[in-house]
């Protein structure tokens, strides 16, 4: 708060003419100076507010981001496990047409003896058998045998004696691809693409699973966002066109779903939809259905279209209102006093008007949808998965945490792009809750 | 729309019903689900569906077995008890860094306002199996993944949002001249602050409270990562009960968690209409 008064001074050592006056505070300080002393104290002390915040939020969630970022490209684990091969490697070259010599089978020797101690040489195993299978088996077997060996070599005929996968171009092109602390592999793998000695390739046909879950994922969630629109529509404009007292009453009926537990939610449609459960009882004693084929609406695509557009409808709903409230009858009145009829004035006058809120709701339930990770996983069977339900897999189950990193950093990416969409048709303060 | 016009011709009277009737039908698919569960907790049998004594309304039928279930079964009980120790601290943590920040986002000069918006705003808008992995990935590298300060951390990043957006929205249709007014009365700027403004975004704040509860007492994808099984919460024990066994007593706890909803919608409201009548408005 600024609390100097402010009097206008006229600078006495000014006689030739020009009329420059210097505004000053009472105590002399030219205006000026102090404003921008007053402005600097208030940036500080709104800063000072914020920063508990904003430290908070960087070390407990903006961390956690960009380490999981640098997850999806870190690759230490071979030049860490074995230094002195991969040094030893540098001079082979990948396309040349033998296995390497004797100095990187002794430095591999020297290598194993301290991974086998340290016990990281299974480790690297499954990290490389992500990247061509056989490697953990390879690495599992000559851990076991290493201290045997002969110190004093030849260590090329003792490795290959040992397993036949040494003496394969495979096997050393892959350490040598993968002995950067970098590496582009999980993005390709995320992609269903893989690193060969050739360069970048699409992986066999049978192999690819991503890109296909990708499409199943955009799919369905806009499966999911046209549902939303096609049911959030019709219930926004009757709100929006009701007297204040029956819409609020109304509003509860959207506003208990928004407020109820997502699994209590999820819950009730696995009760639902089940085939011994009461829409299946209820069609079966109405006599649509016959009691031996029940319909199957639950672990399979329809199951996660219809519980996630119950839980995402809200969320359609809610800026569709706030943009039909705006919109004001009495352009519909004069397009159906010119003539229109109920049809042209809707959708020539009113329609156009809540565009708007169509494109606000659907990016919102969209952004939502194809993160969702809780509804796909208890109501999706096999084929109702997301992408989302993937990476959890892959931390949870096969602790592939490089892949899952990956397949996040692209998920993440879509979501930022089109939030980015949204604060330009929304704006990012506009958000409102319940 | 609202109202037929008795001018209105047999094809628009048609219409006029027809709409009803399919948002009817609509309001129907919204609240379906939810109410259909309440008498289904009451279910005498192990069976996800009406049985014929319910349906006959026989007092048989009904019976309170899977709530008794729920609070006497250990685990149940075991998560319950988790979940109130970590969302009430997750919802502390929340709101005391969300409302300062709120307060000095909301002054005139703030630089880089939009982007420092951006960062807080983030826990709400990246998706909740990537807040997860990266959580889970980063706490583990300092040690807090499986443990109760990790899991309140994080819930209590991810009500942050929640926080800000509520108490933001209070603090626009705060009027400045009130603390000018305080000031030239000879406030201290913390006198001001605790008798003049704090009052007024009191409101703000309690829904903000009530959105961090509800999203720490909700939420199940990060505490499934990051908590160990000394951190089971109901929403996790909910989650590994419909994924694997599948026992009735899922929908008593539902249908106790649907009561809370509505509680907490009815103490909102509440909330939205004293702070209209302080800025006097008319509560609609």
């Amino acid at each position: 708060m600024m609390t100097s008064d402010t009097t206008a001074n006229t600078d006495a050592g000014n006689g030739n003419g020009t009329h420059t006056e210097v505004l000053t505070t009472r105590d002399g300080i030219p205006l000026k100076v102090s404003l921008a002393k007053a402005l600097r104290r208030e940036k500080l002390r709104s800063l000072a507010l914020i920063a508990p915040l904003l430290v908070f939020i960087l070390i407990t969630f903006a961390a956690p981001i960009a380490d999981m970022l640098f997850r999806s490209v870190e690759n230490g684990i071979v030049s860490d496990t074995l230094p002195k091969t991969v040094q030893a490697l540098s001079s082979w070259e990948a396309d040349s047409p033998q296995t390497p010599g004797e100095p990187v089978f002794k430095a591999l020797y020297e290598d194993l003896l301290v991974a086998t101690e340290q016990k990281t040489h299974t480790r690297l195993g499954s990290r490389l058998n992500y990247e061509a299978s056989g490697m953990s088996s390879l690495f599992r077997k000559t851990g076991r045998r290493v201290d045997r060996m002969d110190e004093a070599g030849p260590f090329k005929e003792q490795f290959i004696d040992v397993d036949d996968g040494w003496d394969e171009l495979e096997t050393w092109q892959v350490l040598k691809r993968y002995s950067p602390t970098i590496t582009s592999g999980y993005f390709l793998n995320a992609a269903d693409m893989e690193l060969t000695a050739d360069g970048v390739s699409m992986k066999p046909e049978n192999e690819r699973i991503y890109l296909y879950l990708f499409w199943r994922t955009l799919l369905l969630s806009l499966t999911i966002t046209f549902s939303c629109l096609l049911l959030g529509y019709p219930v926004a404009f009757l709100l929006a066109a009701l007297p204040a007292r029956s819409a609020n009453l109304l509003m509860i009926l959207v506003l208990l779903p928004f407020w109820t537990s997502l699994l209590v939610r999820t819950s009730a449609w696995k009760v639902l939809l089940q085939q011994q459960g009461v829409i299946n009882d209820f069609l079966v004693a109405i006599g649509i259905v016959g009691d031996a084929n029940r319909l199957v609406m639950i672990n399979n695509q329809t199951g996660t279209v219809i519980a996630m557009t119950h839980i995402l409808l809200p969320f359609m709903i809610l800026p569709l209102y706030s943009v039909m409230k705006t919109v004001s009858p009495t352009y519909v009145r004069a397009a159906k006093s010119l003539g229109a009829t109920d049809w042209t004035a809707f959708w020539r006058v009113y329609f156009p008007q809540t565009v708007p809120g169509i494109g606000a709701g659907s990016i919102l339930v969209f952004i939502l949808a194809i993160g969702y990770y809780i509804t796909p996983e208890l109501v999706g069977g096999t084929s109702g998965i997301f992408i989302s339900n993937r990476i959890a897999y892959h931390i949870s189950s096969s602790l592939n945490w490089g892949l899952a990193a990956a397949l996040g950093v692209i998920l993440l990416g879509a979501v930022m792009l089109l939030f980015y969409v949204y604060d330009k048709i929304v704006g990012i303060d506009n958000v409102k809750l319940g | 729309m609202s109202a037929l016009p008795a001018y209105a011709s047999t094809g628009q009277r048609v219409w006029h019903y027809t709409f009803r009737t399919i948002c009817g039908l609509i309001f129907f698919f919204l609240i379906f689900p939810i109410l259909v569960i309440l008498p289904l907790s009451f279910n005498a049998q192990d069976f996800f569906t009406f049985t014929k004594e319910m349906l006959a309304f026989d007092p048989a039928g009904y019976s309170l077995k899977h709530y008794e279930d729920f609070f006497t079964n250990p685990d149940w009980q075991q998560a319950m008890r988790n979940s109130f120790a970590i969302a009430p601290v997750a919802t502390l943590l929340a709101t005391s860094f969300g409302t300062l920040a709120a307060i000095g986002l909301s002054q005139s000069h703030v630089p880089y306002r939009s982007a420092i918006m951006a960062v807080l705003i983030s826990p709400m808008i990246v998706p909740l199996i990537i807040s997860a992995a990266g959580m889970y990935f980063f706490y583990s590298r300092i040690g807090l993944q499986g443990t109760y300060v990790g899991v309140v951390l994080a819930h209590a990043a991810l009500g942050t949002p929640f926080v800000i957006i509520t108490v933001t929205a209070t603090l626009v249709g705060f009027d400045r001249s009130l603390v000018r007014a305080a000031a030239s009365l000879g406030a201290n700027p913390v006198t001001t602050f605790f008798k003049v403004q704090m009052p007024l975004i009191v409101p703000g704040v309690v829904s903000g409270a009530l959105f961090a509860f509800i999203t720490s007492f909700d939420e199940v994808v990060v505490v499934l990562f990051l908590g160990s099984a000394g951190q089971k919460t109901l929403p996790w024990q909910m989650f590994t009960g419909l994924r694997e066994q599948i026992s009735p007593t899922i929908l008593a706890v539902a249908s106790l968690m649907v009561a809370i909803s509505i509680a907490l919608l009815t103490v909102l409201e509440l909330l939205r209409r004293r702070s209209e009548r302080l800025r006097g408005l008319t509560p609609s």
